[in-house]
């Protein structure tokens, strides 16, 4: 485990002076992500707030080589660079013995929806790279609608609340445990303001053989309506309520690595959120019940799979 | 006495989803991209009030997969989408053609390829709203331009999917998608909503692509006509055949079904054209500068007219023949690097055709044209 001076010590292989909004969650997970490398790291991007934020011409944030295919293929290009970098390691064209790590990159919308197929396609396949999920919960750069990733009563642009209807109708997608039923050597859900777990996930990912996964909550005050200044404790809010537990899955087995002293009622982290506002409407009540014991039953759930196999 | 009707600021995609609503349309699947989303988003709150059901798919495939079984079911649907979005629908587009579901496809053009210029206009798929799924198959596209005649093309675009039992694709560019100008909703009745016509026949004679017929009648699922429905090539009962007669008799009759009736599907808007010794042919938002640059041309005594298409697809080719019988020339501005130009040179033989074209994600402006107007003083 590294130390906080070890880590600052490291190469900033992501600049300052892009274009994400000021308490996005993005930066600091990408940040911690290429300090955890150890070794040089290819990526690319999906469409998204990440790619447009960091690559605006004629500036890039990126000190690494990097590419931003589309929407739904980050995890299809990262197949055919690790896959050719295997062909120069073989023909000699590169030194068989150098490290070289893969990234991918894609929010929500472009990993739990349109970039499913393309993760699940390449996890299949065994590529050796790390996928990362930055999990914002909304399709944020073209103007917060709804994914699968969004939580259940959240308001988006196309799941507004109204008379009709509290936000979202649906229960958000488990990704991470889908991710986890592909078999790969390794597959967690981590949180920006918990840095050491962080990249001491990122560091495992890096370093296993073979596809690892990672799940990472971005808050978003733009796509949340809270403010940029609460981003770092509305990340801490979503893992001390358990609405986002701090787990891994390494080789089969599942840890918690993070219990919380104390767990939280949802409430808290909803209330300083303005898209679960209505949620605080007697009338809409039973939303709140109906995700408190969701949340309750997942979190006993990982509590029981603790230390164990998860097949 | 009847109220004046009022005025309302509307934004071009504001007025296409009211336009949809107008029209009958109660459901909606789609996926969020620039410059389209204002559809889904307006939809996801009004389809809900008025009965209908708008669903946000994982992808474009998704959506349009979505739209298809939804027509099939029997309500009129549509989706909205731009550039990238569009690409990843012409499968589900070319099995719409194939299957003979009526459905409407808005495709607010931004710049590409690719990603491209999500943020700034284009007229760059032209093309591909013709050509983009495979095969030999119809297409109908309308290119309205302004906010009001967003809302009444939307309705025309549903009108013809119903009686045509085809897709309808609506073009227009992100100016207009995102342009905000004073409309009057029509009432109800004001303007003509058609609905698909059903079969009357008892179940077990139903056909539902009978090709002794132009448009066979579509019954909706749960309605006691049971039949197949399949994007290979079918007989007329649905099912799948390989007996070449049918296969042919069966595209020839999709391709048909649109040309014989083309007369109804095209419109047009003439501005100075019956004199006109040079004609600009433009559609969407650069008509609106064409008409700019004919009334400047005009002031200066050089005979110049717009003819503007309101139907792109089918290429209306009678009545640009007609239009320009006394011209010397024609020119032809749109904001890609030359598509419907080579449909004009084609139907203007040994006629001068000027393409004026633009990919910088900048509008054509007025002085544009003019220049290019005054070289025939």
């Amino acid at each position: 485990m590294a130390t906080l001076k070890e880590l600052a010590a490291k190469d900033e292989l992501f600049s300052g002076g892009h274009r994400l909004c000021s308490g996005c969650g993005i930066p600091p997970i990408v940040r911690l992500l290429l300090r955890s490398a150890g070794s040089p790291v290819v990526a690319t991007s999906a469409t998204g707030c990440l790619e447009v934020g960091t690559s605006i011409y004629p500036y890039t944030a990126w000190r690494i080589p990097w590419i931003h295919s589309a929407f739904e293929n980050a995890a299809a290009t990262i197949s055919g660079i690790e896959s050719a970098y295997r062909a120069f390691k073989k023909k000699g064209r590169i030194p068989a013995d150098k490290e070289i790590k893969f990234l991918a990159l894609g929010g929500d919308g472009g990993t739990y929806d349109i970039g499913f197929q393309a993760l699940s396609g390449a996890l299949e396949r065994g590529h050796n790279f790390l996928y990362v999920c930055y999990d914002n919960g909304a399709y944020m750069n073209t103007g917060i609608q709804r994914s699968s990733a969004t939580p259940l009563g959240s308001a988006t642009t196309t799941s507004p609340a109204g008379a009709k209807r509290p936000g979202k109708q649906e229960w958000r997608k488990d990704l991470t445990r889908v991710v986890v039923a592909h078999n790969i050597p390794y597959a967690a859900q981590a949180s920006p303001h918990n840095w050491r777990d962080l990249e001491g996930k990122a560091r495992k990912a890096f370093n296993v053989a073979g596809p690892a996964f990672m799940n990472i909550i971005s808050p978003c005050p733009l796509g949340w309506y809270s403010k940029p200044e609460d981003s770092i404790n509305a990340a801490r809010l979503a893992v001390d309520t358990c609405y986002w537990p701090l787990y891994e899955v390494e080789n089969g087995i599942l840890r918690v690595t993070y219990r919380p002293k104390e767990k939280k009622p949802i409430a808290d982290w909803f209330k300083i959120q303005g898209r679960f506002k209505h949620l605080f409407k007697p009338e809409n009540s039973h939303l709140l019940d109906e995700t408190q014991k969701r949340i309750d039953a997942e979190w006993q759930r990982l509590l029981d799979m603790d230390g164990k196999a998860v097949f | 006495m009847a109220a004046r009707k009022a005025k309302k600021l509307m934004q071009g995609n504001e007025s296409c989803f009211e336009g949809a609503i107008y029209a009958g349309c109660r459901f909606y699947a789609g996926y969020p991209i620039t410059p389209s989303t204002e559809i889904a988003e307006g939809l996801s709150r009004r389809l809900p009030q008025i009965g209908g059901k708008f669903i946000q798919m994982e992808d474009e495939i998704a959506s349009i997969a979505a739209v298809v079984g939804a027509s099939l079911a029997g309500l009129k649907s549509m989706t909205a989408t731009s550039g990238p979005g569009f690409s990843l629908k012409q499968e589900g587009l070319g099995y719409a053609c194939m299957a003979e579901v009526p459905c409407v496809i808005v495709n607010v053009m931004r710049g590409g390829p690719s990603t491209g210029y999500p943020t700034g206009p284009s007229q760059s798929d032209v093309m591909q709203a013709k050509w983009g799924t495979h095969g030999d198959h119809p297409v109908v596209a309308l290119t309205p331009a302004y906010v009001q005649e967003i809302f009444s093309e939307t309705v025309r675009a549903f009108n013809i999917a119903e009686k045509y039992r085809t897709p309808v694709i609506i073009l227009y560019d992100e100016i207009v998608g995102h342009m905000r100008e004073p409309i009057i909703i029509p009432e109800p009745g004001e303007l003509e909503v058609i609905d698909r016509e059903k079969p009357t026949c008892p179940p077990e004679d139903y056909l539902p692509y009978d090709r002794r017929l132009e448009v066979p009648p579509l019954a909706a699922f749960g309605e006691g006509y049971r039949f197949h429905v399949t994007g290979l090539n079918h007989k007329d009962d649905g099912f799948p055949t390989n007996d070449s007669k049918t296969i042919e008799e069966g595209v020839k009759r999709l391709i048909r079904k649109i040309d014989n009736n083309r007369e109804s599907i095209w419109k047009n808007d003439g501005y100075y054209l019956d004199d006109a010794e040079v004609v600009v042919f433009a559609y969407g938002s650069t008509a609106r500068s064409a008409r700019r640059s004919v009334r400047m041309a005009r002031e200066k005594g050089i005979k110049a007219g717009l003819f503007r298409p309101l139907t792109i697809w089918p290429f209306p080719d009678k009545a640009l023949k007609e239009a320009v019988k006394k011209a010397r020339g024609v020119i032809v501005p749109e904001m890609n690097l030359g598509q419907i130009v080579l449909e004009v040179e084609r139907n203007c033989p040994g006629m001068a055709v000027t393409g004026i074209h633009r990919v910088d994600g900048e509008p054509i402006n007025p002085k544009q044209i003019l220049d290019a107007i005054e070289k025939y003083r």
